[in-house]
């Protein structure tokens, strides 16, 4: 009672403070109508989508991770195994070019775990939390906006070899199919790393574990040489790895020779992270 | 929905980590339209509390209806009527304050458009409009605090819980706060609020349970409360240390206690009794200032000399004391 009888002479008793709230106008406030229909599933993951973008707008200083690191990375094996594999540098970087573009946009795909693990401690997450939408919306937001950033390298990636040599037989629509199908795989293979961002304690314990499992993907895949020339054991294990069906499968886009069988292997690859990933990552993330 | 249930019924409410049991069987109810306080010390389970009611963490014992709607069972129907406001900012600091209300806005439902809108409008109502277009972890304690409690109220939810909302303010930001929470409740929107400070609860709910080591040991309207601790005390110092029992007799009548004498031969301190005042005519802070000027007028008619006279809150530690006869200090269990 006392409450609602303070209220009128406190909304004077505070005249000249600037830019204190008015309670009069918070009274305003909550006589809006009534709150709209909750966000489709779509809508709620496209909003966390524009955070992560925002993010970006706000810290420009992460797209040096899918900038500057690409770029190295083509340029230092463009020039290390170019003579040696290919005869010349330009020679290789028809088969390379591919390649490379898969496994550095599957490197960068680990900053997504980082980031879930440092900001899924923040107190806003507790909103995000107590929100009625879907639940998966904020994980599936990260990985819309990191789309973007993997988008930014491809475009670096690509550029960069056009500048070195490379010249894809399969024109721009080629490269383009090439670039939105590895989208698609870092999309769905970027649940592995929602997962440890949420398992892990710390970021320097989800870096550790990315390196990892990455490292062997992706050197031991098609990205640098010819399967054919290893081992068969080792062949036998780069064949089923990921990273060389997808690699393989960008390459023939980019050589303007699609291949179905390709296509529907990386669709499956991409259906079976999601499948066995989300699920443990919503697991968790509604445990935290 | 039934007849209008209670804004929370919980029973039994149990939570633990490990060996520690943070909430350890806390029974509420709290009226719709009303302010309701939980007060307790750092690590008493005032958190945790929150954190079961508003669908955060699973109980693992009891239960805890919202509106008629069980938090475990029907989270989804309590997380459309409720809002929270945490202990430490629920905004992202990294955006700001206008990108902060938008993003929750068009995750409440809003269109792009109506989502600026009330955003705009959010920043106007708290004072906001000038740091809109800055960062949020650019924004001073009161103002973050603000920008907290706007981004709550995009929804106007039927149930908001603000945890400690007052804790590192300082006196003029808290006094913002306390009226944002006036208006708010005002418009019919039940409040749990959760405080280490008396006064705040005082000022603001309408009951209060004072919570510690994860279970409620009082419970009841600020009346019941203030009855069971005093409303302070009053310390004076006399001129004349020969006069100071007959000032003790004095504000012993006034007062409605014992007077303590200190080992300074001129002080005296009082504790002030509620008396028989209906509790929840006016706050304890005005009752005790009433009460107090009393004193010090009879003391002037009686023509002793005070040099200096001073009104003590009775603070968390007082409440403590009379309640569990052992201070508020329990950092050795703070809970999660």
């Amino acid at each position: 009672m006392s409450t609602t009888e303070t209220t009128p002479e406190k909304a004077t008793a505070t005249p000249a403070a600037e830019s204190a709230p008015a309670p009069s106008s918070i009274a305003r406030i909550l006589l809006a109508d009534p709150p709209p229909a909750r966000p489709t599933a779509w809508s709620a993951s496209v909003t966390f989508g524009w955070r992560a973008v925002l993010k970006i707008k706000h810290v420009p200083e992460q797209l040096f991770d899918v900038t500057l690191f690409p770029i190295m990375m083509t340029l230092m094996f463009t020039y290390l195994f170019g003579g040696a594999l290919a005869g010349s540098t330009s020679a290789y970087l028809q088969f390379f070019l591919p390649g490379i573009l898969v496994s550095s946009i599957a490197m960068i795909t680990m900053y997504t775990g980082v980031s879930v693990n440092t900001d899924i401690e923040k107190g806003v997450f507790d909103r995000f939390r107590t929100l009625p939408i879907w639940r998966p919306a904020p994980m599936v937001g990260y990985l819309l906006g990191d789309l973007l950033r993997y988008l930014i390298a491809a475009v670096v990636i690509v550029s960069m070899g056009l500048v070195l040599g490379f010249r894809p037989e399969g024109g721009l629509v080629g490269v383009a199919a090439g670039v939105a199908v590895l989208l698609v795989f870092c999309f769905a293979f970027s649940w592995v790393w929602t997962m440890f961002g949420l398992l892990l304690r710390s970021e320097k314990s989800v870096m550790g574990v990315s390196m990892m499992v990455l490292m062997p993907l992706t050197f031991l895949s098609s990205t640098y040489v010819d399967p054919a020339t290893m081992p068969s054991w080792l062949e036998a294990f780069v064949n089923v790895n990921p990273i060389t069906l997808v690699v393989d499968c960008v390459r023939s886009l980019c050589a303007g020779t699609p291949d179905t069988g390709e296509l529907l292997t990386v669709a499956a690859v991409s259906t079976g992270f999601v499948a066995v990933f989300g699920p443990i990552t919503m697991r968790l993330y509604n445990r935290k | 929905m039934t007849s209008s249930p209670p804004a929370i019924e919980a029973h039994g409410l149990v939570k633990t980590f490990g060996a520690n049991r943070a909430v350890d069987g806390v029974d509420l109810v709290v009226d719709p339209g009303t302010v309701y306080g939980l007060l307790g010390p750092n690590g008493a389970g005032k958190t945790t509390t929150v954190k079961l009611l508003a669908t955060l963490l699973k109980p693992d014992g009891g239960e805890a209806r919202v509106f008629g709607h069980d938090v475990a069972s029907e989270a989804d129907r309590v997380r459309s009527l409720i809002s929270l406001t945490g202990q430490y900012a629920s905004v992202d600091e990294d955006l700001t304050g206008t990108e902060n209300l938008v993003l929750l806005s068009r995750l409440i439902g809003y269109s792009k458009p109506q989502a600026r809108s009330r955003a705009a409008d959010l920043l106007d109502a708290f004072g906001l409009t000038e740091a809109a277009g800055r960062q949020a972890k650019g924004y001073s304690g009161g103002m973050r605090r603000r920008l907290d409690i706007a981004a709550s109220l995009l929804s106007t939810p039927r149930l908001l819980f603000l945890d400690e909302p007052t804790t590192g303010l300082d006196p003029r930001s808290r006094n913002q706060v306390w009226d944002i929470v006036r208006a708010v409740v005002a418009q019919g929107t039940t409040v749990l609020l959760t405080t280490q400070y008396l006064d705040e609860a005082d000022q603001l709910a309408s009951r209060i349970a004072v919570i510690d080591r994860g279970r409620v040991i009082a419970e009841g309207t600020k009346g019941d409360l203030k009855a069971s601790v005093g409303l302070g005390s009053v310390h004076v110092r006399l001129r004349d240390p020969d006069r100071r029992d007959e000032a003790a007799t004095l504000l012993t009548t006034i007062l409605g206690s014992d007077a303590q004498r200190e080992s300074d031969p001129v002080a005296l301190t009082v504790r002030i009794e509620p008396g028989d005042e209906p509790g929840a005519a006016g706050t304890a802070t005005a009752l005790a200032a009433d009460r107090s000027a009393t004193a010090l007028r009879a003391l002037a008619d009686a023509g002793i000399v005070v040099d200096t006279f001073s009104l003590g809150q009775p603070s968390l530690d007082e409440v403590f004391l009379a309640l569990t006869d052992r201070p508020a200090t329990t950092d050795e269990e703070r809970a999660a």
